[in-house]
């Protein structure tokens, strides 16, 4: 049988030499709180709001960005992460993925207003698993989408609600998401690419 | 690495914990309203059991469909088996439909590992003869390290029929290979001859004395009681049913004991139970049973287990050509058996 080591962080490539810095640890967490007002704004105020982290940037980012609310707000808000493994449309493409446990806040998802949190928007399959997923925990009033970074090459109509920044890139570009609670640093940067 | 589960022995620690990590979540769709994810949806599963069984061939068949697999369950009687078709035949037979994966169980040690070397698709050992039950032992494996954590060190007590227990076999082989401490007991004819090649490895124990091992030195963290199989009691294995209880059955006095020396013990049995006989009743309902746990978690490890081999795209199997059967000639004709398990003597005799 073959399986993916879970106990080991997801596996990234490491960053070639030549990756450019997109963003810094202090523009990452300028963009989190910027998304966090943005999401009280819209919400008009913290009330039955859900976040939810997809594994495995997207649960570190998805605590500060509750972090960020409460800050501002004073107001809690329930984190969890919901894992889209089991819902993948590319299962039968690749070695065979770990699953991991999605942990939904004790109020559950029903009639709240759920932001999906992740670190790249690429080609939207993640986020289309996470909408299955979603569907089969219960019922939110509305899903809404928060990412780090929005690259680009949609594969789906598939939009985010709030961006962290938007990268034009090309799809023979890599881009590493480092977060430090799970990489002991915080970056973005964008490696690969002919002729820039 | 194989695309194939036929014995206990496959898997490494590590893939023993994926599996067990990946049981877990499947263990939480089950607490769920809506039991279902679209996983392996266009994936064939052929539950073909040449047994009888209940819980080992529903939980394969929850777990196939609530993963969205097409699960059809086969059985001998009723299949071209009872007309004299060879497993050879059946196996290439159903493998011709393309299907992903062969869950077998069959009365004959090794015809999974045999069966193996027929088919293209995945095979999976639900139980073969006196050999393996590798998915009992996963299943097994998850129950105590939900109740204990991790399991390196503990001491776990395997009692009863062993020379014809395969989940004897693929329980220790499990429990091992985790960091556990195994003790079995058995009545000396019930104690398979070539056990003495385990013996000799560290952290393995054999008795012929349940009592001397439950109140001895070593503290026992659980407690496995395996069935006694009644048409075993004419084989002359041992005098009466109550002999066998007096000197191997979990008695309410020994659980009282049990319990006394360790409040947290757990008691685990594979099913189908002989109440009174292999187990008192007052143990197999007491708070410390964790039998039922077992049967629950039997779907979330087998979900585990298909997931493993079927989610992913397979490298490593060879394509199919449509309506052609392997080369006779790479097929050898007799499949080399596992040497790790002592093959069990007691059938001969």
């Amino acid at each position: 049988m073959t399986c993916p080591d879970l106990n080991a962080p997801a596996p990234h490539p490491t960053i070639p030499e030549d990756a450019r810095d997109v963003l810094s640890a202090d523009d990452i967490s300028r963009a989190l709180r910027r998304i966090g007002h943005e999401i009280l704004e819209r919400n008009k105020g913290a009330a039955d709001l859900v976040l939810l982290g997809i594994p495995s940037r997207g649960v570190p980012l998805a605590q500060r960005l509750g972090a960020a609310i409460e800050a501002v707000e004073g107001v809690a808000v329930p984190v969890g992460e919901l894992d889209v493994t089991l819902h993948r449309d590319d299962l039968r493409r690749q070695p065979v993925r770990a699953a991991h446990r999605s942990r939904i806040p004790e109020t559950g998802i029903d009639d709240k207003i759920v932001v999906l949190v992740d670190d790249v928007l690429y080609s939207g399959r993640t986020i289309r698993a996470a909408l299955d997923a979603l569907s089969e925990l219960g019922r939110p009033r509305a899903v809404r989408l928060a990412v780090l970074v929005d690259r680009g090459h949609r594969e789906l109509p598939i939009r985010a609600d709030h961006v962290g920044k938007n990268l034009p890139t090309s799809r023979d570009e890599r881009v590493h998401v480092r977060v430090s609670e799970l990489d002991g640093l915080d970056v973005v940067r964008i490696s690969g690419g002919e002729g820039r | 690495m194989t695309r194939h589960l036929l014995s206990s022995a496959d898997l490494s620690r590590s893939e023993v914990e994926n599996i067990l990590a990946t049981a877990e979540s499947m263990h939480d769709l089950q607490r769920r309203e809506v039991k279902k994810v679209p996983t392996l949806r266009g994936r064939t599963v052929i539950n073909f059991f040449f047994e009888d069984s209940t819980r080992t061939r529903s939980s394969f068949e929850i777990a196939g469909k609530w993963m969205s697999a097409d699960t059809i369950n086969l059985s001998a009687k009723g299949s071209s088996t009872s007309k004299g078709e060879s497993l050879r035949d059946t196996a290439m037979t159903i493998d011709a439909m393309s299907v992903d994966a062969l869950v077998i169980r069959h009365h004959a040690s090794g015809a999974c590992q045999q069966v193996s070397q027929w088919v293209r698709c995945s095979v999976i050992n639900a139980g073969d003869g006196t050999h393996e039950h590798p998915t009992q032992a996963l299943l097994d494996a998850y129950t105590l390290r939900s109740r204990l954590g991790d399991l390196d060190g503990k001491h776990v007590v395997i009692v009863g029929d062993l020379t014809h227990s395969r989940v004897f076999r693929s329980n220790v082989i499990t429990l091992k290979t985790l960091g556990a401490r195994v003790t079995v007991v058995a009545p000396p004819t019930l104690m398979p001859s070539g056990i003495a090649t385990w013996s000799a490895s560290d952290g393995f124990a054999t008795s012929w004395d349940l009592d001397a091992v439950l109140g001895g030195d070593d503290p026992v963290d659980a407690v496995m009681m395996l069935r006694v199989q009644r048409e075993r009691m004419s084989g002359g294995y041992f005098p009466t049913a109550r002999e066998y209880t007096v000197g191997y059955g979990l008695t309410r006095d020994r659980l009282d004991r049990l319990v006394a020396r360790n409040p947290e013990v757990l008691i685990l049995h594979p099913g189908p139970m002989n109440r009174g006989l292999e187990i008192a009743p007052e143990a197999a309902d007491s708070a410390r049973s964790v039998v039922l746990d077992q049967v629950s978690a039997g779907v979330a490890v087998r979900m585990a287990v298909l997931y493993h081999l079927l989610a992913g795209n397979d490298a490593d199997t060879p394509p199919r050509e449509p309506g052609r059967a392997p080369d006779l000639e790479t097929t050898p004709a007799v499949a080399a058996l596992p040497s790790a398990a002592p093959q069990p003597e007691g059938v001969a005799r």
